[in-house]
């Protein structure tokens, strides 16, 4: 047999033992390209409705009562002696996989039930029957299925899969782009028939209808200093660029949403800003949090964050604002094919027409030459800004990067001499190479970490470095070395935040590898007292 | 047992060196030097050099020979299996383990009494040695390196598929698959082989002297190559295999952008394999798994069980839940990680 010659994956016949088989080998592997893979050769092996489901699961779109951890236990400890489970689970330390491993078969159990059955039992359960259809479902599945089944019902999958990159796969199953998918992703819903069919080419792409569909973001790539005297000023229109999270908000027939800039709802930990937007509209904006007018901190920000739940305190102390740069749709109408300088005058019209609390305008720069923006952005050591956005005063407003339409001119990147102190091995590709490089700074003559950067550096720096940790080891720790603290890294970094996560009780944002210094000596190297000047 | 048998506690003793035989005066995989040692398998934590007289399977001897030369032993005794052999006033006897190429369990009668020690053992096919074949008796003594309910390996042909599958999601990388260079590597060969996989398998070098062992043996592996020296490209959508630790070393930078691979029982648990940075955890053993362990206890109707290595008290557990009486041995230098 030929090694690339055609296998059946293995002898899983149920759409569930393929999904369960699909988590296992997503949880293993560390590469984007081969979850991509992964993913579109699932899709295109599995048929509706489960892979529908399986991409539900996926991206979080799945509703149904989750069980509890200790629901698990319970019917864990009247199938499997107790001390041999507890024993078991200290081992193993998650619960999900010890109760797959645990769980005595029973010769002659039924067939092996669906995806779609699992998500539609579940869906139709009663809180009393949930023990039961579990326990049925888990005398048929094999230990990975057992598992899958059990993270599937507690919510959570944490395989390393974002909502993203499964649009990715999609996007590669149907040979359309991304953004395509996106578009239409918050007006369709599990199990995704049509746009399966869609992507199979058997069918029209699904209509979004009178939904608060998400609009494909338009990105700018970054300026070459070298290819600023080609372009003309008087073409261009700048902005600063600030320093919060790209959002749009979209109101459609009285329904209101926040997306991520990769299409994610994540309206419900922004109620303040969410209830105000009040027409059918799409607005592009920073979301900041904003004090008496002035924008706080991005770590302000990321208290804000990856909530399940915002509380009355936080909604008082980290007040969100949105800072509106463009307008994609207004009343129903879409603006996108407008020129930015069209769009710029609707928008400004649109905010004018009504008092707008939590929202503002981010300003226009005036400027004739570039050499006045340039003098700007060196001055621009403002904690809220990163530098200027430059776009074209004709852009139409397009999904993805072009390239020329628009340019992000981040201000230059802050630098600190550190010397390495640890050092970790990377994953995937780098796993054996020592690439996670933990650094101090001095403090009197002690060093204290400072940060932690795994690029910045070429492949052949990377050989080099490798290679140095392993010659001036002084500890392990499993697959941390601790080497002597006598190499020089210059490290680069977008700024210096207070954090009580660290020792130095300072956070780097962006830190990587500027330089290694060889040459200098590791007493040379700067303080703790260098960086916390720098702080924002 | 007899009524005037001797119990085996009172002839079987357990000493820092490991299990001694008092009416044979010798020991059992010894952990340092004896006079006499029987040896069950090649595994450098049950064989060792330097004892004065050994006694094992032609197939142990000859792994012992390769891996240690000179050091083998004073003499080298081959027992064959289910020849009696007297020692002093014991009979001994080697009976197939189904572990390794050689393996045996150790069975000894003494006055009526009768004790087994089994060594590493598993109950599944192999095709690279002689199945486990259970013995009645009085006391069976039994490793645990797998003794909790969480360790029930699937069925190899299922793991196998997993490999043969990534081989072919991936043409344009290597799948490379940490083995034990002895027993498990040989092993997986076949079990490619089996499922039809006859193209040639690429081996790190550590693995090759034993893999000659076992073709002098009469086990064809198929066709082999070294990796060594091999332009990377000629690599692609290869398997090869490497000792476990070579996988994520320098060694594995000459390999196109490799699936790293192991195969071992621990790879049952995620988070061992992914501490490991395995991308294609193989649950394959060489050791008997729970359910294996528990047959096994019943399939030798021994009254008695002593546990020597592993995780012991939930097999203890299990063993007195089913009547029997069972204690640990806590023997030291078996190796925690091996499989």
């Amino acid at each position: 047999m030929a090694p690339n010659a055609v296998l059946p994956p293995t002898a899983a016949t149920s759409s569930m033992e393929r999904f369960a088989e699909l988590l296992d080998a997503l949880i293993f592997t560390p590469s984007r390209n081969g979850k991509l893979r992964l993913m579109v050769e699932f899709f295109a092996a599995v048929g509706d409705p489960d892979r529908g489901w399986a991409l539900a699961a996926l991206t979080g779109e799945l509703a149904f009562r989750e069980a509890k951890p200790q629901q698990i236990r319970a019917l864990a400890a009247s199938r499997v002696d107790p001390e041999l489970l507890g024993w078991s689970y200290d081992f193993v330390g998650d619960l999900a996989e010890t109760v797959s491993l645990v769980w005595p078969t029973r010769p002659g159990a039924n067939r092996v039930p669906e995806l779609g059955e699992i998500v539609e039992g579940l869906a139709s359960a009663s809180r009393g029957d949930v023990g039961a259809l579990l326990e049925r479902w888990l005398d048929t599945l094999d230990a990975t299925g057992r598992w899958a089944l059990l993270k599937l019902v507690t919510g959570g999958l944490r395989v390393g899969v974002s909502a993203r990159l499964a649009k990715v796969a999609l996007a590669e199953l149907g040979n359309v782009e991304p953004a395509a998918i996106e578009e239409i992703w918050h007006g369709i819903d599990p199990p995704y028939t049509a746009l399966f069919a869609w992507l199979a080419g058997e069918g029209a792409r699904p209509e979004t209808g009178d939904r608060p569909s998400f609009h494909p973001l338009m990105l700018a790539n970054p300026l070459e200093i070298e290819d600023l005297p080609k372009l003309d000023p008087r073409d261009y229109r700048a902005e600063w660029k600030w320093d919060g999270i790209r959002v749009q908000l979209v109101g459609r027939k009285g329904e209101r949403r926040m997306y991520s800039r990769t299409g994610d709802d994540i309206g419900k930990g922004f109620p303040d800003v969410v209830e105000q937007i009040a027409e059918d509209v799409v607005l592009d904006g920073e979301l900041l949090v904003q004090r008496d007018g002035e924008v706080a901190p991005f770590n302000d920000l990321q208290q804000r964050l990856n909530r399940k739940l915002v509380t009355p305190a936080m909604l008082r102390d980290y007040p969100a604002w949105v800072r509106l740069y463009d307008i994609l749709s207004e009343g129903g109408e879409d603006l996108r094919a407008l020129p930015f300088v069209e769009r710029r005058l609707r928008l400004e019209a649109w905010y004018a027409a009504a008092v707008r609390p939590r929202f503002d305008l981010s300003p226009l720069i005036p400027f004739d030459a570039w050499n006045e923006l340039e003098a700007l952005r060196e001055g621009a050591r403002e904690r809220s800004i990163e530098g200027l956005m430059l776009k074209r005063a004709d852009s139409v407003y397009v999904a993805g990067r072009p390239k020329g339409p628009w340019f992000k001119w981040k201000r230059g990147a802050l630098t600190l001499d550190t010397v390495l102190m640890y050092a970790q091995r990377g994953h995937g590709k780098r796993s054996s190479f020592y690439s996670d490089y933990t650094f101090g700074a001095w403090r009197g003559d002690e060093l204290v970490p400072v940060g932690k950067a795994y690029s910045g550096f070429t492949d052949e720096e990377l050989l080099r470095l490798d290679k140095w940790v392993r010659n001036n080891t002084t500890n392990r720790f499993g697959p941390v070395r601790e080497v002597t603290p006598s190499l020089v890294l210059e490290i680069a970094f977008d700024s210096v935040s207070r954090s009580t996560r660290h020792k130095s009780g300072l956070a780097m944002r962006f830190p990587r590898v500027h330089r290694i210094r060889w040459d200098k000596p590791h007493r040379e190297a700067d303080t703790v007292e260098t960086l916390e000047k720098l702080l924002t | 047992m007899q009524l005037t048998a001797p119990k085996p506690e009172s002839w079987l003793k357990i000493v820092p060196e490991g299990i001694y035989c008092v009416p044979g005066d010798f020991h059992i995989d010894p952990s340092s030097s004896a006079k006499r040692a029987l040896v069950t398998h090649g595994h450098g934590d049950h064989a060792r050099p330097g004892n004065r007289q050994v006694l094992a399977t032609e197939g142990t001897l000859a792994i012992m020979r390769a891996r240690f030369g000179e050091e083998a032993g004073g003499t080298l005794q081959p027992a064959s299996y289910g020849e009696v052999i007297r020692i002093g006033d014991v009979d001994v006897t080697f009976v197939p383990a189904g572990h390794v190429l050689g393996s045996a369990q150790i069975v000894m009668d003494y006055r009526g009494s009768r004790v087994v020690v089994s060594g590493d053992y598993k109950r599944r096919p192999d095709a690279t040695c002689r199945p486990f074949e259970p013995q009645r008796c009085d006391v069976f003594v039994t490793e645990a390196t797998f003794g909790l309910p969480v360790f029930r390996h699937p069925p190899d042909a299922h793991e196998i598929a997993r490999l043969l599958h990534s081989l072919r999601l991936y043409p344009d990388r290597c799948q490379v698959v940490g083995v034990y260079a002895l027993g498990k590597c040989q092993r997986l060969l076949m079990m490619l082989r089996r499922a039809g996989y006859d193209e040639p398998v690429y081996l790190h070098g550590a693995l090759i002297a034993l893999c000659d062992l076992y073709t002098q043996h009469g086990i064809d592996l198929g066709p082999l190559l070294s990796a060594t020296g091999v332009a990377r490209d000629e690599l692609k959508g290869r398997i090869v295999l490497a000792p476990p630790g070579a996988t994520a070393d320098r060694w594995a930078r000459r390999l196109p952008d490799p699936v790293v691979g192991m195969a071992s029982g621990w790879m049952r648990v995620r988070q061992r394999a992914k501490a490991l940075g395995v991308e294609l955890p193989l649950v394959i053993s060489d050791h008997a798994d729970w359910d294996e362990l528990l047959q096994t206890l019943t399939d030798t109707g021994a009254p008695e069980i002593w546990v020597t290595h592993g995780r012991e008290e939930a097999l203890i557990h299990q063993a007195q839940a089913m009547g029997l009486t069972a204690r640990a041995l806590s023997l030291v230098g078996f190796e925690e990680e091996e499989d």
